[in-house]
């Protein structure tokens, strides 16, 4: 967005922290970075590395020589084989296949982060530009609802969820994950997105009045396009944390075959501990979405982290 | 084509404070008409209550003679133009000016057509496909002002919408407005702190002070004949000089104004024309006397010590010293200065040979004196 | 999907899973949106007043609804529940979970563990942090690095688990395990006999057995999470050294300060407000840490922490209302830190 009309979403410049091709150099380092201070870089950044790369070649070597060498060894006799993906893929916990589970997690990942945007996206535009009694105080009210830990909310929750009563919503499910990963998204969203449409001009929302549009015109037409680096990042954020989530999902999913990889994958590492060649294929499987969205979306990513990091 | 009018609008805020305690005012057909006062004075919010972007709290707005107060501005069939232009950022030129017609469901061959017209005027075309981030101060303006043109509105609203621009280009899109509103003759309502923007533009200036309406006249009227105080020093620059001074009627005719070691007698059409000052002998008042009407060939004179001489080219500024108190008004009425001197300037043939550090008599033209009274600030004239 | 072909998974077989995920991600969000715009719709059939109350209403409801429903009611309701003892219903317990939990060696040791987790995360993240942020700034490779300590911020809690237990791993007829190769490889060097271990069933302090000291295996827990959380205070800790006006260092510099003088006593008070966000925002996730618990130890040889016993308890136990008592527990111990943060983020927009 090259406008200079907008405001930006985050604090600080957060692409220029992460990857400085900047110009701004900063003359305190340039002048202090030492050679051991580089050193010790390094050996933090190797140090950060070497367990992540283990278990990616160790998800291409044969099971034999997986349970027999140090994956270090692979560099001195590379086999690779991607017999160990087919194998996860087919390996079945409790009763269905892992990649049941892979697809489960995309089923309650991307309703589970898409939706919670949405209504949060609708809530912040009524908390900047609408007019109601006790705007103020329920946003307030919004804000301090952050404070909650999910924990505390689980039991009773998942009672009314689950429930075949009339008021239960969904009664169970893929729906029940989704519900809930959007109850607790809830707090910190509104936040963020109130401050990033509170913030668009005022003018701007004026004069689409004045042209005659109304709320739903103005959300679609002016404030959604405005507000694509925040929703991007904190749709990010949320697909991560959600995808990445196993205490929700143990909860709310109810039947295992509506259970995502993470609860399975620790089923894994519970029933069959030793059978590195599956859990470190398994794993990789588990990772790559999330590894995929974070490298090719890493500029939003952190600009949420440092919006999110600003409020708890 | 249309009116406004104002009845006793008001503007209430919920902690209580009165932007507007109750405005009459009344737009013609086809008017331009300015409102001008200093920040704060609440020009704005009678603007954004034309629009419809503010709620009335009290009296009648009245749009080609039906009363609008309760309807939001889609309904009122305006057109503003934002200080900072407010363009969609997300919308390309053509987007943007079409964005009204698209929401009345215009047919899109039409909008197409019209948009071009707009762009052809406001030479836009080389940039409708351009996005507003990529566009020049004066091209956003233009793009605003189309927005607001193509639409065909009863009504156009400007808010100071040449603030942002740099002084040069403000004095031209200053002339193209004024060009545009009297070829389209659409009523216009413009705000503006600038009060030589409003005299350059306007049919008429409206005043405004603390949400009060202090004159509501052409501009020459305005500058003339200011009715207070406030008026006369906010319209002119330099801003019209105000000293303290004593009337003393006398039996002849005349009329001696007196301030500090000065005295300017007043006889014949000068009298005459403020033959007011009669109910105030011997009781003191403000005398107004505007730059240009000093040192030139006046029927009376002050003597002033200089102080500064400022060369403009055009004419001379001098800056000098007379032993009276100036007087000055204020958002709560008029100030009186404690100072026993004060500084005026007079604006003379840049060919006079005036130097600072000297002492010189100045000709004051008695035709064109002002006086106040000193505790309402309402000018003294004719009547009275 | 069913059993008998899943041997293989064919192609027809996975477009067919990824066709079912498409109509339920489709329908799910769809059917969503359908239903905001069918009240909008609704709204908009209203005579004023109430067609901009209900419009209101359409944009604001549904937050408020979850708000209220998902968070409010069952907050009070946790709280309510932890009076009692459970699983029957409405038997009335008083204190006594929370004297079952402060009373019992057992469960003081779950808090123990949550306060040296709380302790260690917090402290090693932020350090790393302002080590990289430091030494990296303007090092030739810095984005390459920076990367690679990111990096883990993207894998889940499952996936870390499943990376380190690999690494911790112990077999000993050959050791494929890292920590354990390293570990034996250095019997010729060090005092001592070095045999390979089971580093995550350890529950002593280095073979110190103590009450108060974390075991091992918890210390082998925090450091999964420290490489988890590094990348995010190295992040935004650097963003906020960056953003440190060059003009003030200089001037100490001028003053006659070393580059050591210069960063403990000029940059790092200047960053200290975004320190402290980094320190309360780790510590909140800490305090509620629970999937690396269940990936790596389940909890078990005294390893056990807050949110995974709650969550045995609760739903595995058939103890809601001891779990509820933990949940309020936890709930308290957020509160002051949430309170530490927002008192320090009102500081930093006023300065």
């Amino acid at each position: 967005m090259t406008d200079t009309t907008l405001p930006q979403a985050g604090p600080l410049d957060v692409h220029a922290a992460l990857d400085d091709q900047s110009p701004v150099s900063s003359k305190i380092a340039k002048k202090t970075t030492s050679r051991t201070g580089q050193i010790v870089v390094w050996i933090i950044a190797a140090f950060w590395t070497i367990p992540t790369l283990g278990l990616f070649v160790s998800s291409f070597r044969p099971e034999r020589e997986i349970k027999t060498t140090g994956w270090w060894e692979f560099f001195a006799s590379p086999d690779v084989t991607m017999t160990n993906y087919r194998d996860v893929l087919a390996t079945e916990i409790g009763g269905e296949p892992i990649s049941t589970y892979f697809w489960n997690s995309i089923r309650i990942t991307l309703p589970g982060a898409i939706i919670p945007i949405i209504i949060a996206a609708f809530a912040a535009y009524a908390f900047s530009w609408m007019t109601f009694k006790g705007r103020d105080w329920m946003f307030v009210a919004v804000v301090g609802l952050m404070v909650v830990p999910l924990q505390m909310c689980l039991i009773p929750l998942l009672k009314w969820i689950s429930s075949d009563a009339w008021y239960s919503p969904v009664q169970g499910g893929i729906g029940a994950v989704w519900l809930a990963h959007a109850i607790f998204a809830m707090p910190l969203a509104i936040f963020l997105l109130k401050n990033f449409i509170g913030g668009l001009p005022r003018e701007v929302i004026e004069a689409a009045r004045v042209d005659g549009a109304s709320h739903m015109t103005i959300f679609t037409r002016i404030v959604l396009p405005l507000s694509v680096p925040a929703l991007a990042s904190i749709g990010i954020f949320q697909f991560l944390w959600v995808w990445n989530d196993l205490l929700v999902a143990k909860v709310f999913a109810g039947s295992p075959d509506n259970q995502p990889m993470t609860k399975v994958m620790v089923d894994m590492v519970g029933s069959r501990g030793n059978d590195w060649q599956l859990l470190t294929a398994g794993a990789f499987i588990m990772m790559i979405i999330p590894l995929i969205v974070f490298l090719s979306l890493q500029r939003y990513f952190v600009r949420g982290l440092l919006a999110g990091s600003v409020k708890g | 084509m249309s009116t406004v009018q104002m009845r006793n609008l008001q503007k209430r805020y919920e902690n209580g404070f009165e932007a507007v305690p109750g405005l009459d005012l009344e737009i013609h057909d086809g008017e331009f008409l300015v409102l001008v006062g200093p920040s704060g004075c609440g020009k704005s919010t009678v603007l954004r209550m034309v629009a419809g972007l503010e709620d009335i709290s009290g009296g009648e707005l009245l749009i080609d003679d039906v009363v609008v107060n309760s309807m939001g501005p889609q309904q009122r069939d305006i057109a503003m133009v934002f200080q900072s232009y407010a363009l969609y950022p997300n919308m390309t030129v053509a987007a943007n000016i079409g964005f009204a017609m698209k929401l009345r469901k215009t047919d899109k061959a039409e909008i197409a057509a019209k948009v071009a017209e707009v762009a052809e005027l406001l030479e836009l075309t080389a940039v409708l496909d351009r996005k507003p981030g990529q566009l020049s101060g004066g091209q956003r303006q233009r793009v605003a002002m189309g927005r607001a043109i193509v639409r065909n509105p009863k009504l156009f609203l400007m808010d100071e919408p040449l603030s942002n621009l740099d002084a040069k280009l403000r004095v031209q899109t200053r002339a193209e407005i004024s060009k545009l509103q009297r070829r389209l003759g659409v009523t216009t309502m413009y705000v503006t702190h600038d009060q030589i923007e409003a005299m350059t533009m306007g049919d008429r200036v409206a005043v405004l002070r603390a949400g009060v309406l202090m004159q509501c006249a052409s501009p020459s009227e305005l500058y003339d004949s200011p009715e207070n105080l406030f008026v006369a020093q906010f319209i002119g620059s330099p801003s019209m000089n105000v000293v303290r001074g004593s009337v003393a009627v006398g039996d002849d005719d005349t009329i001696e104004l007196k301030f500090g070691g000065q005295s300017i007698q007043l006889t014949g059409e000068s009298a005459a024309r403020l033959k007011g000052l009669r109910s105030y002998d011997g009781r003191e008042v403000a005398v107004g006397i505007r730059s240009e009407t000093i040192g030139g060939d006046g029927t009376a004179s002050i003597e002033v010590g200089v102080d500064l001489v400022e060369m403009l080219g055009s004419e001379l500024l001098v800056h000098c010293t007379v032993d009276a108190p100036s007087v000055r008004a204020v958002d709560t009425g008029v100030e009186l200065s404690d100072r026993v001197d004060s500084t005026i300037i007079a604006s003379v043939d840049p060919r006079h040979p005036v130097k600072a550090g000297e002492r010189v008599r100045l000709g004051v033209d008695t035709l064109r004196l002002h006086t106040f009274d000193l505790v309402t600030g309402d000018s003294i004239g004719r009547t009275q | 999907m069913n059993g008998e072909h899943s041997r293989f998974d064919s192609w027809g077989n996975s477009m067919g899973a990824l066709l079912q995920t498409l109509l339920i991600v489709v329908v799910g969000i769809g059917g969503f949106l359908g239903v905001i715009w069918l009240l909008y719709w609704l709204a908009s059939q209203l005579p004023e007043p109430w067609r901009e109350r209900a419009r209101v209403a359409v944009f604001v409801g549904p937050a408020l609804a979850l708000l209220f429903g998902g968070l409010i009611v069952p907050s009070l309701r946790t709280a309510q529940l932890s009076f009692y003892k459970g699983p029957q219903p409405d038997q009335w317990y008083g204190l006594g979970n929370y004297r079952d939990l402060f009373g019992s060696e057992d469960n003081l040791l779950v808090l123990r563990n949550n306060i040296w987790w709380v302790i260690l995360v917090t402290t090693f993240s932020v350090i790393i942090g302002i080590i990289i942020a430091r030494f990296a700034d303007n090092m030739r490779g810095e984005p390459i690095a920076k990367a690679l300590i990111f990096l883990p911020t993207a894998i889940s809690m499952v996936g870390a688990g499943i990376i380190w237990r690999f690494v911790y791993a112990n077999n000993p007829s050959s050791q494929f395990g890292l920590l354990n190769w390293v570990w034996t490889g250095l019997d010729p060097v060090l005092p001592g006999k070095q045999d390979a271990q089971y580093w995550l069933q350890d529950n002593t302090f280095f073979g110190i057995e103590s009450s108060f000291l974390p075991g091992l295996n918890t210390i082998f827990m925090v450091i999964v999470v420290i490489w988890i959380q590094a990348g995010f205070a190295t992040v935004v800790i650097s963003a906020a050294m960056k953003g440190v006006p060059d003009d003030l260092v200089e001037a100490a510099k001028i003053d006659g300060a070393t580059d050591r003088q210069a960063f403990f006593r000029i940059v790092l008070p200047y960053i200290k407000t975004t320190i402290i966000t980094v320190a309360t925002t780790i510590t909140i996730a800490v305090l509620k840490i629970f999937d690396i618990v269940q990936a790596m130890t389940a909890g078990l040889n005294d390893s056990n922490v807050l949110a995974n016993d709650m969550y045995t308890k609760s739903f595995t136990q058939g103890l809601p209302g001891y779990g509820a008592a933990l949940a309020v527990i936890l709930f308290i111990a957020v509160i002051p830190v949430v309170f530490i943060n927002a008192r320090n983020q009102k500081q930093l927009r006023e300065s």
